[in-house]
């Protein structure tokens, strides 16, 4: 299925190639340059292309095109969900997946690529199983491989890949045992002019770190399940308990991993956190605007506010821009045309405020839309749809382990158009 | 590929399906077969149920390639569940109950799905819960193409989900939305605010959302649609905004009520600043004016108006078309157009002149007088023209509207054949001829066909033999106790997929290393004594081993003799003496109490059951009377009762015994225990051990049966233990405290022979410990 791999840097420079089947010349890079210059902005560039013989597939990850040859039919989407797969793996193994990292481990990033693929087909892909066979890097690990010349590739076969759990490593033991959930709820809203919401969903995603020994066996409960009504689950979860009980039965992964997320789609009421009072008009004559925001608390359940950012994207002709922040501070970046104002914390008794002028570019006719805001917040201790996990219980182990919920809501793609 | 290939694989296919590792392979499998031999549709039948429902089970990759082999698999096998006339109806899948009760009658014959077919959409509707936004693309594919029309509005909420994830993913996902969009409306018209366009998407993807958008418009939101594109105009993004112009037109062309609104909507934007807006503003109001042209001699001015300002080309054409179309409409302007042009003539682009022409030509037809010389100028360009095209026309329009001598009978003609009403142009969404590929493949993606694509084949119109599916039953398979696995295979009951999930799921739950392997024997036997218990007993003999406090018990079949080694290193463990088990508390029994234990001996009223002896005890403070036992369930549990007991003073005891036939299952055996005036459920659960018999054999004959035996039959665990309890006869006891086993005198001292036969079956157990 996936012939050959190539990784590109944001410059064009192919800095990495695996090959599965045969050898392909990189000259077939050469379509997607053409593609990627036509694209302008790297973001834009078509995910599936089409060369004389083969097919590519590309993916635009932290400045870097992961780049699969096709020879013939098959699901793009495939395709496209294994390379994000070994993104998240390099992310997992190094901490980041950008190009210095992964020349750092080039004979790691090589071991696992050998693994995740077999003759083009998927087949190591869980985290859990690959690390028993090839085991993160680590600096005493890597001086004792240059001293005795070993590898990081493990003897023995993993156990869990053969059985029907292949998530879970055999042979788990930790002196705290512990189990964290993190509740993360992501609203993205489109908020207009007028502050009428136009359209609001949340994205919710519940990530673990279980440190437990054995071969734990968890059952999570929820207050109010009838809320999620879209959801989808790491493969450990067992569907039929959620669709007859709506209880979430799993044995754990070892280790960080998304246990499930869930969409609450716009058909639902969504509470927006913030409204954002805004005006940003530029005049013919003298070729200058004025911008003034102002952000207030709407809807927060009595939780504050934290980590209140707005970005603008501003229109080409704005040179520079001469503000005064009540609280906080803004930046603009007349290169990328970015205006940042950090805020922090919102205070709901002295609302946060930005106003001053705008110099533009004289002599060039003045942007007819005014820019889009971008927000991003965040509420601790709340899941802004409401949700709540009512227990979590273990069985199969007997030792008690150490358990903690935490809810947090940020905005997602939260933007107001002015 | 060859011939040897398809071989290879076909035998490869038929064996593995019999092994019990199939979903850990079943992916790499059907690879295999998808590679080298898609079209052998006739190896599947015997693996279609196993494939089904197994699905669930099977690692993530192999569910895609699973599912598109069987959705191919599936379209040539049943017949269509789109019945007549509801293909395109959209309330009839929408509103599904009410309707469906209408589509019944009046149908003649009324269509019966195939079980199978019901059986592949129940098992793969789980999977839209994947995490792998693969799977939920194939599924989804799946229903499309194989669920009744009003069934496929089920994965409309897993696609919205995908919307969410990467940039890739939504371009993929989107693509086969607005496929889906074109002919089902219904299904994504409520998540219709999902599709809404943000100022931070890629180009490709606000395309792509325009476009379920305007496919998705109908008189009910074509307001809110059109209040989401005014904001999408004035975007800075200026090929989003003209493909939004494109979009305007053709919700204004669909939909008749609001044709006016867009047009003039459209006009207004022609006095945008930005050109690309305006140019293809102008095409688009060409079109429209096209569809209905009365009573816009306005507009049309308008457009001449700005004709001077105007430079892209296809906008300039657009207007030159206008004017020599409704050039009776404008009578005064259209002239003076072409006078401007026969200035600018060289310098135009090719289509602008080539338009040039045809109103040159258009204006000589119906006002000659003022533009004949103006006609024969542009004419005498056109014919020197660099372009061959232009020449072409120039010489050909010349020919059929400058009447001379050598015209042929064409030119009489010229009128009606330029000025010709001509038909209004269609705007349709550029995914409409999408569908003719499967949803979510590549070829989808290209709108073009890509190597390897296979054409899905269309429903036959009779069904072929069902029965080619059915594999022969060898036993009929009982309801599994494995927690989570659903009932899998009930057809094929030679190794129950069921059971292989748990065998290897409680093997990890031991952490223990331990081999779990059976195979049917290849020595040829009754079939009655095919299946034995012998990976739970292994299993039980850990429990008590190592203490562990284990709910699971779960129960396994499989065939042959088994053998299984346990080697013992270091360890703790308590032994008891025969366990009693509390069968009724007196408290519940109003006073009366009972235990039981299993007293292994053969049981006397017939070797099928197994011995249990009942200790019953009258802790009340008065006589029980008439103490028996009453229904019991299932009803065809078959106990040998005890005698009635007439009378049980207070304070006294009596031991009864009784047998029960579990047909060797751990499954409990319920019943009531009466007394005259009472009755209490009570239940027997058989530790599995308890259903084994004591056989004797001797060492050579031990031996003997260990070597017939082969690997596959083989099932082997390392226990560790303390070193105080690791004597040959610390671990018998160990091993006859959980299960009825007899010890094989022995030559060795580290080597533990033990033998167990099943009650039911007399299947020998083979049980060796070695020490290590």
């Amino acid at each position: 299925m996936i012939h050959s791999l190539f990784l590109i840097n944001h410059l064009g420079d192919i800095f990495l190639e695996k090959h599965w089947k045969s050898v392909i010349s990189r000259s077939v890079c050469d379509y997607f340059f053409e593609a990627r210059e036509k694209a302008v902005d790297p973001e834009n560039v078509p995910p599936v292309l089409q060369t004389p013989h083969h097919y590519l597939i590309s993916i635009y990850r932290g400045k870097l095109f992961f780049l699969s040859v096709i020879q013939t039919e098959v699901p793009p989407l495939f395709v496209i969900e294994f390379l994000h797969r070994v993104a998240d793996t390099f992310q997992d193994y190094f901490g980041g997946c950008s190009e210095s990292v992964i020349s750092d481990n080039v004979v790691i990033v090589y071991e696992l690529l050998e693994e995740m693929l077999d003759n083009g087909f998927p087949l190591a892909t869980e985290s859990n199983v690959l690390k028993e066979m090839i085991r993160p890097p680590n600096i005493l690990r890597s001086v004792v491989n240059t001293l005795t010349g070993g590898s990081n590739v493990g003897e023995t076969l993993p156990q869990g890949q053969l059985s029907n759990i292949p998530w879970r490593r055999a042979g788990v033991k930790y002196t705290n045992n512990e189990a964290y959930f993190d509740v993360t709820e992501e609203i993205d809203a489109i908020v207009d002019k007028s502050g009428t919401t136009v359209s609001a969903e949340i994205q919710g995603v519940i990530e673990a770190c279980v440190k437990l020994s054995g071969m734990p066996d968890l059952t999570m409960s929820f207050m109010n399940p009838r809320l999620l009504d879209d959801v989808s689950f790491h493969p450990c979860v067992r569907f039929r308990r959620w669709e007859s009980e709506r209880i979430l039965s799993f044995i754990p992964p070892d280790g960080n991993f998304t246990l499930m997320t869930y969409h609450i789609s716009s058909q639902n009421l969504v509470a927006i956190p913030v409204y954002v009072k805004q005006s940003i008009s530029f005049f013919e004559a003298g070729s200058c605007g004025r911008l003034d925001i102002t952000i207030g608390p709407k809807q927060t359940m009595g939780k504050t506010v934290e980590d209140l950012k707005v970005t603008v994207h501003m229109p080409k002709a704005v040179l520079n821009a001469n503000l005064t922040a009540s609280q906080g501070n803004y930046t603009y970046d007349f290169t990328t045309k970015l205006l940042v104002w950090d805020i922090g914390k919102l205070n709901p008794q002295k609302l946060p405020n930005l106003r001053g002028s705008l110099s533009m570019q004289t002599g060039v006719p003045n942007p007819e839309e005014n820019p889009s805001l971008n927000i991003d917040l965040k509420i601790q201790q709340l899941a802004i749809s409401g949700l709540k996990v009512s227990r979590l219980d273990m069985y199969g182990e007997t030792y008690k382990p150490f358990k903690g919920v935490k809810y947090v809501t940020k905005a997602g793609k939260f933007q107001v158009r002015t | 590929c060859d011939f040897s290939g398809n071989l290879q694989t076909a035998a490869m296919h038929m064996h593995i399906s019999h092994t019990h590792t199939i979903n850990l392979v079943a992916g790499s499998v059907v690879m295999a077969f998808e590679e080298v031999c898609p079209d052998r549709i006739d190896l599947i039948h015997k693996n279609y149920r196993k494939l089904c429902n197994l699905l669930v089970d099977v690692e993530e990759w192999g569910q895609v390639v699973i599912i598109s082999m069987l959705t191919r698999y599936a379209r040539t096998q049943f017949t269509s569940p789109w019945t007549e006339g509801a293909e395109f109806d959209e309330n009839k899948a929408f509103y599904d109950s009410d309707s469906e009760e209408k589509k019944d009658q009046t149908e003649a014959k009324p269509y019966i799905m195939d079980p199978d077919h019901r059986l592949l959409l129940r098992n793969t509707k789980p999977l839209l819960q994947s995490r792998n936004t693969a799977v939920v693309m194939a599924v989804a594919q799946l229903y499309w193409h194989l669920a009744p029309k009003h069934e496929v509005s089920i994965v409309t909420k897993s696609l919205v989900r995908l919307l969410r994830s990467h940039r890739e993913v939504q371009y993929i996902v989107l693509q086969n939305i607005a496929t889906m969009s074109i002919q089902r409306k219904g299904m994504f018209e409520p998540f219709i605010k999902s599709f809404y366009v943000r100022s931070t998407d890629a180009t490709h993807i606000k395309t792509l959302k325009l476009e379920i958008l305007t496919n998705l418009a109908n008189e009910a939101n074509i307001s809110t649609i059109l209040r989401e594109f005014q904001t999408y105009v004035k975007s800075q993004d200026k090929a989003f905004a003209a493909a939004t112009i494109q979009a305007i037109g053709r919700c204004a062309t669909n939909i008749s009520e609001v044709t006016d609104t867009c047009l003039n909507g459209l006009v207004l934007l022609l006095s945008n600043r930005d050109e690309t807006v305006v140019a293809e503003s102008i095409v688009v109001i060409k079109k429209l004016l096209q569809t209905q042209p009365t009573q816009h001699g306005d507009i049309i001015k308008h457009m001449a108006k700005l004709f001077d300002s105007v430079t892209v080309p296809m906008a300039r054409a657009s207007i030159l078309w206008l004017m020599g179309e409704y050039c009776e409409k404008v009578p005064k302007i259209a002239p003076d157009v072409l006078r401007k042009m026969a200035k600018t003539f060289t310098a135009e682009e090719d289509i602008v002149k080539l338009q040039t022409v045809n109103l040159a030509a258009k204006l000589y037809l119906t006002n000659s007088k003022q533009t004949k010389l103006l006609t024969q100028y542009i004419l005498n360009l056109g014919k020197y023209d660099q372009n061959y095209d232009i020449r072409d026309r120039t010489r050909f329009i010349r020919q059929l509207i400058v009447p001379n001598e050598k015209s042929g009978a064409l030119s009489k003609y010229a009128r009606r054949i330029l000025l010709a009403p001509k038909p209004a142009p269609v705007l349709e969404s550029a995914f409409k001829d999408r569908d003719r590929y499967q949803l979510g493949t590549l070829s989808h993606s290209l709108n073009l066909k890509a190597t390897g694509y296979q054409e899905l084949p269309d429903w036959p119109a009779v069904a072929p033999d069902q029965s080619v599916r059915n594999v022969e039953i060898v036993e009929p398979s009982e309801e599994e106790s494995s927690e989570d696995s659903e009932k899998t295979s009930s057809d094929s009951g030679k190794s129950s997929s069921g059971s292989e999930k748990s065998s290897s799921e409680s093997e990890s739950d031991q952490k223990k290393k331990k081999k779990t392997k059976k195979a049917p024997q290849k020595k040829s036997k009754p079939a009655g004594d095919r299946y034995t218990e012998i990976p739970a007993v292994c299993h039980s003999l850990k429990h008590c081993l190592i203490p562990q406090n284990d709910s699971k018990n779960p129960t396994f079949r499989t065939s042959g003799i088994s053998l299984f080694y346990v080697s013992f290193q270091v360890t703790t463990s308590s032994f008891g003496p025969l366990k009693t088990y509390e069968l009724l508390h007196h408290m519940t029994g109003k006073g009366l109490s009972a235990k039981y234990h299993f007293p292994r001996q053969p049981c006397l009223y017939q070797p099928s059951m197994v011995a249990v002896q009942v200790i019953l005890n009258n802790s009340s403070d008065h006589a029980l009377e008439e103490i028996h036992i009453g229904d019991r369930s299932p009803a065809s549990l078959n106990i040998h009762c005890f005698n009635t007991i007439e009378r049980l003073e207070p304070g006294a005891s009596v031991t009864v015994s009784m047998g029960i036939d579990f047909s060797d299952s751990t499954q409990a055996a319920n019943f009531q225990l009466c007394t005259k005036e009472d009755q209490f459920s009570v239940s027997i659960q058989p530790a599995v051990g308890e259903l084994l018999m004591v056989s004797t054999m001797t060492e050579q004959d031990f031996c003997k049966e260990q070597g017939k035996l082969q690997g596959m039959n083989e099932t082997s665990a390392t226990i560790t233990m303390a070193t105080a309890n690791a004597s040959r006869q610390a671990i018998n006891k160990q091993v006859l405290s959980v299960a009825n086993v007899g010890e094989v005198p022995s030559s060795q001292n580290n080597f533990s022979r033990l033998i167990m036969k099943i009650v039911l079956k007399s299947t020998k157990v083979l049980l060796l410990a070695i020490q290590m």
